[in-house]
């Protein structure tokens, strides 16, 4: 039992001095309407390295990251997400990248946005 | 500093264009004291483009607009909140933390039996619903829904059920509580029928190979069952069922709240069958009497903000039966061992069984990394059975040790998780077998590795690896690995391969054979276990699941098939009805099962579920090869069921029919017997129905009423030399189809939240 007690204080030593760096927490609002957007974010953010946790919420489109800073920075994340299609507030996406995304999921377009908003789900 | 700048910019800008400005201070719900506001929690306008985020001392400013009518408060770690807005009245609002452990209870509110397409290994589980479909009793009885688990009877005396998956019996499977594996070595006959069915909040059940993080022991599946828990359960619950069978029983919750952080649970369950029944005027009672005892209480300890929860449970038991001629007393019938018979004694038997079950599990959930966690498993039980069978003994103790750390994380990124532990096990068995003492204690080290592997798209493994020394298994390596792939739209392919190993408790998990006068033979290879060696088998697995829309309504079709290969088997040979044989396999065992299982929604509120089954048992015996004996090779279900709408009240009906074919069984040979004594080479196929039907009054009061075995359908004559039990032919183990025909019971469930 003590032999347990240790080995869990190491860990959870370990993990907290660590913290600071290796895993930050950001919050970053990315445009997207649908859960189809949902997975294409999160994609396009586990795709980065130093990425390790990335979750979009569809009804407030805040992406919640947990980052390795020494290996990524928001900016090169909000990169990555608008190469696949999604704005940003910082970054945009072409027009090129914006016009791969499925036509469900064309944020710009007021009317689709306003379809989703009554329940036109995916 | 920047967000202070960001925020008096904002300011300004507003204060410049004469806009109304809303303010407000977050704060975090676990730390309420001190008042302290979140910093960084994102604060917007829903549909909109116009948010900010809060201060180092949580407070935000926000341009307001009569339109905007709904801000969105959200932070990483804590539930998103939308709150209503219809002034710019200063706002405090507090933050609830959100992990994995409320996600828990969300679960459980979804169909009665979920077939996911998302896991990776074939897993289904059965919740609460599904399990009140079959209202009585323990556990044993709650897989007559249930396609995928067979379920059969052990002995024309006891009636004990027992559960199959693949066509092997329970032995083979990993039967765990709350992951702990539980019913094993002593209990494995009738430890189903220890754990009372209110008791249980969900099932799962995994075929095939399973998962290496609870051992090694699991061979053609899994089952684990989640018991109720203090802080989800209802405050109180009464449960009664009686039955014209003679059985009562009587299930009592209670939960109360200990402290903000501790919430304990007493369940205290009894059953009774005090009635004689004879219906196939064989002179044996058809049920046996019963009395159990059964007490358990529960701690819970859950600190949600921290990230902590704990069980501690504390379990008792005392069964006793009483089985055998109908007349029989056990105060002065009871048979002195070893005594020259006069021909006027009465047969009868006693199981009396005590086990105390004692087990704490403490869980830990990093708080700012959703993604890692720690658990432990600790259990104790000591289990006691006391048993004759008319001239024959049999005891067994059985103490058990169980423990098990184990961490999860991820390797880079969420879709690279592992799973990694420790295991410790240690079991002393002291048997007396008529007159032989039997002795053994295994002690087991094990580490695990477990890695999955997801790609949040198509395509998902699970590879899994053990080593395990054991006193007297000896090291090995257990490896085991799942496959998923998805196709095409609603499809579902997995692939599984892994291996498991046993000892085989050869006389605990056929006890049937002492209520028969069937010599037993230990043909001893020298071998460590009883002088055999231990069970080694490999089990192989395809499964494919599609979802499908017919006519509006969602439906599902799986088709799957799964192969187990034993390495070695300890062969129980019943094929002389003088003796029952145990010996390693010579040769070949291996047990094939093909099932298609179809669930479909045919109106609104009519659910109906087909399955067909087909199984190819075969094992090379001493005399040769030959299919398992008391195994159908084909069987069909059909389940129906229908709920009326709920009312204002809640108040509904329920109604639910299962009917079963059961094809007809290859028997052990009794060709040796006389002639009056013989049985067919294979019994006839039948169908049984069993219905209930539920009134719902409101959330708190419902009752049902069901029917057994509505077709009266008995094995004629279940015991051989039934009217000379103390001759050599005497034999009851020979059971494929129920003793007891038509039987109606009701019972009602009240609960107070």
């Amino acid at each position: 039992m003590r032999k347990t007690l240790i080995i869990i204080s190491f860990v959870l030593i370990g993990s907290i001095t660590q913290a600071q760096q290796k895993n930050l927490r950001v919050s970053i609002e990315v445009d997207g309407v649908c859960m189809m957007c949902k997975k294409r974010i999160e994609k396009a953010a586990l795709n980065t390295q130093g990425v390790k946790f990335a979750s979009w919420d569809v009804k407030t489109h805040q992406l919640s990251l947990i980052i390795d800073e020494r290996k990524t920075s928001v900016k090169v994340i909000k990169k990555n997400i608008a190469a696949v299609g999604h704005d940003t507030k910082e970054i945009k996406a072409t027009q090129d990248a914006y016009n791969s995304v499925n036509p469900c999921c064309k944020y710009r377009d007021k009317k689709t946005v306003e379809n989703h908003g009554k329940g036109h789900g995916h | 500093m920047k967000k202070i700048f960001f925020s008096i910019l904002v300011l300004i800008s507003s204060l410049a264009s004469g806009q109304q400005m809303l303010k407000g201070m977050i704060m975090d719900q676990s730390f309420p004291e001190g008042n302290q506001g979140v910093e960084g929690a994102s604060v917007f306008w829903l549909y909109t483009n116009i948010g900010t985020t809060t201060n180092e001392k949580g407070w935000f400013n926000i341009p307001y607009k009569k339109e905007y009518r709904k801000l969105v408060i959200s932070y990483i770690g804590y539930k998103t909140d939308t709150l209503e807005i219809s002034n710019t009245a200063t706002i405090h609002h507090f933050l609830t933390p959100d992990n994995e452990l409320d996600e828990l209870v969300l679960k459980s509110k979804k169909e009665a039996t979920q077939k996911s397409f998302l896991k990776t290994i074939n897993t289904f589980t059965v919740n609460s619903e599904e399990l009140l479909k079959a209202a009585c009793c323990n556990l044993a009885e709650s897989f007559e829904t249930n396609p995928s688990i067979d379920v059969h009877f052990s002995d024309a005396l006891t009636g004990t059920r027992q559960i199959q998956m693949l066509g092997l019996k329970s032995p083979y499977l990993m039967i765990s509580q709350e992951n702990i594996p539980s019913i094993r070595g002593a209990a494995q006959v009738f430890g189903l029928t220890f754990t009372p069915g209110t008791w249980v909040e969900s099932i799962q059940v995994t075929k095939g190979a399973g998962s290496v993080i609870n051992g090694y022991e699991s061979i053609s599946g899994q089952i684990n069952a989640e018991l109720v828990k203090p802080f989800t359960d209802k405050k109180f619950f009464l449960n009664t069922y009686g039955s014209l069978g003679g059985r009562l029983e009587l299930n009592t919750h209670v939960n109360t709240k200990v402290s903000e952080k501790w919430e304990t649970g007493f369940y205290i369950h009894g059953n009774q069958r005090r009635a004689k029944f004879d219906r196939n005027n064989d002179g044996f009672l058809d049920f046996p009497l019963t009395n159990q005892i059964n007490l358990m209480n529960r701690w819970q300890f859950t600190d949600a903000q921290k990230g902590w929860v704990s069980f501690i449970n504390l379990r008792y038991m005392d069964d006793s039966k009483q089985t055998g001629q109908v007349n029989y007393n056990p105060d002065t019938d009871r048979l002195p061992t070893n005594i020259a018979l006069n021909g006027n004694e009465k047969w009868g038997g006693e199981i009396d069984t005590k086990r105390l079950d004692a087990s704490a599990k403490l869980g830990y959930v990093f708080p700012k990394l959703p993604f890692q966690s720690f658990g432990f498993q600790l259990a104790f039980s000591d289990h006691q059975q006391h048993s004759y069978f008319g001239p024959r003994i049999y005891d067994i103790k059985h103490q058990s040790i169980y423990s098990n750390l184990l961490f999860n994380s991820i390797i880079n990124n969420t879709r690279n998780k592992f799973t990694t532990g420790v295991t410790l096990t240690s079991d002393r068995y002291d048997e007396l077998v008529e007159f032989d003492h039997y002795r053994r204690t295994e002690n087991s080290i094990g580490a695990f590795f477990e890695y999955a592997f997801d790609n949040s798209e198509n395509f998902s493994f699970t590879a899994g690896l053990r080593i395990d020394s054991h006193n007297l298994l000896g090291t090995f390596v257990t490896p085991r690995f799942h496959f998923r792939y998805v196709p095409w739209e609603k499809a579902t392919l997995r692939l599984s391969a892994g291996q498991g190993r046993k000892s085989a408790n050869i006389f605990a998990e056929n006890q049937q054979l002492f209520s028969s006068t069937r010599q037993i033979h230990l043909l001893s290879s020298g071998g460590k276990i009883y002088g055999l060696d231990p069970e080694v088998a490999w089990n192989y697995g395809i499964s494919y699941l599609q979802g499908f829309r017919l006519f509006e309504e969602k439906g599902n079709i799986t088709l799957d098939f799964y192969r187990t290969h034993f390495q070695n088997q300890v062969v129980v040979d019943w094929e002389n009805p003088r003796q029952i044989a145990f010996y390693n396999l010579n040769g070949e065992s291996y047990a094939n099962s093909f099932q298609v299982e179809v669930n479909y929604g045919l109106l609104q509120n009519l659910d109906i579920r087909l399955a067909y089954k087909h199984y190819t048992i075969e094992i090379d015996y001493n005399s040769g090869k030959l299919s398992k004996p008391l195994v159908p090779n084909d069987r069909f279900f059909a389940n129906m069921g229908y709920q009326t709408k709920k009312n204002s009240n809640n108040a509904q009906w329920k109604f639910d029919l299962t009917y079963n074919w059961i094809g007809g069984q290859r028997l052990p040979n009794t060709a040796t017997n006389p002639i009056q004594y013989q049985l067919p080479q294979n019994s006839k196929s039948y169908s049984l129905l069993n219905t209930q039907i539920t009134k719902v009054f409101s959330e708190k009061f419902e009752m049902y009423l069901g029917g057994e075995n509505l077709t009266n359908m008995r094995q004629k004559n279940p015991i051989l030399a039934s009217e000379n039990p103390f001759s050599d032919y005497f034999d009851s183990t020979i059971i494929y189809a129920p003793i007891f025909g038509r039987m109606f019971y009701s019972g009602l469930r009240f609960k107070i939240n």
